[in-house]
């Protein structure tokens, strides 16, 4: 263990690693700035989002293939965002670690919801 | 070695408040903000995924006045998100890093965002809310 550099001792530990997650925070950002404007003007340019016809936006394959590239784009972001803010600001370590753990399962949560509304409406008209 | 014995960086009061500085703050708050609204999301597609009856209980929340207010706060904060972010996918590109044109994209910023989240809200109230 004492032949271990200060630099070998600290690699690894981390919560995270950060470059892997530094650049996916990119990779989304782009995606979003592409799929995020899409998503707001088309839904603030419908005349009317009743449940029939916000049923029909969703159902159709353009924008539900759309909506299943957003939302996982989404909660990844929102997930790597959220996990950096808790990382800088909640101080104690047994803290940060529930504080992870209850974000990150509700990142999942809604995910999950999410994906199945899409899939649900979408797949439910085309059979 | 205790964890509170590491070397701090310095700390935000160190520096003079700027705009720029504001910026970046509230590129943080926003996104804060707009993983709440994820629920909302989550919510209005599962009620579409649950048919009619549950649709409509979701959509007039959501066009209550106090539901117009959340969706209104949650464009303005996307668009504001929206046009720091690209600004911050610049700087990681290494561009515009000078203090006169970080100041500059500072300030087109606010005017982008000024306009997209004003006709955003036009859109929203001229379709009179959200159903």
């Amino acid at each position: 263990m004492s032949s271990k550099s200060p630099l070998g001792r600290a690699l690894g530990l981390g919560l995270v690693d950060g470059t892997h997650h530094w650049w996916l925070q990119r990779v989304t950002a782009v995606a979003l700035a592409l799929l995020g404007p899409w998503f707001a003007i088309s839904l603030l340019l419908q005349p009317d989002l009743g449940y029939v016809h916000a049923h029909a936006w969703l159902a159709s394959p353009v924008n539900a293939v759309l909506m299943l590239l957003l939302v996982p784009a989404l909660v990844y972001h929102s997930w790597l965002g959220v996990v950096v803010v808790i990382e800088d600001y909640v101080p104690a370590k047994s803290k940060k670690i529930t504080a992870l753990l209850v974000v990150q399962f509700l990142h999942l949560l809604i995910g999950a919801a999410a994906l199945f509304g899409v899939l649900k409406v979408a797949l439910g008209s085309a059979a | 070695m205790a964890s509170n014995l590491r070397p701090l960086s310095p700390h935000l009061q160190v520096y003079r408040t700027m705009y720029t500085m504001a910026l970046s703050i509230l590129h943080r708050a926003t996104g804060v903000a707009l993983s709440g609204s994820l629920l909302l999301l989550a919510a209005w597609l599962l009620a579409l995924a649950s048919g009619a009856p549950c649709y409509g209980w979701v959509a007039a929340l959501l066009g209550s006045p106090l539901g117009l207010l959340v969706l209104a706060g949650v464009l303005a904060a996307f668009w504001y998100h929206f046009c720091t972010g690209i600004r911050h996918l610049v700087f990681d590109t290494g561009h515009c890093l000078e203090k006169r044109q970080a100041r500059l994209s500072a300030r087109v910023v606010i005017v982008a965002v000024v306009i997209l989240t004003g006709a955003s809200l036009l859109a929203l109230l001229h379709r009179g809310g959200y159903v």
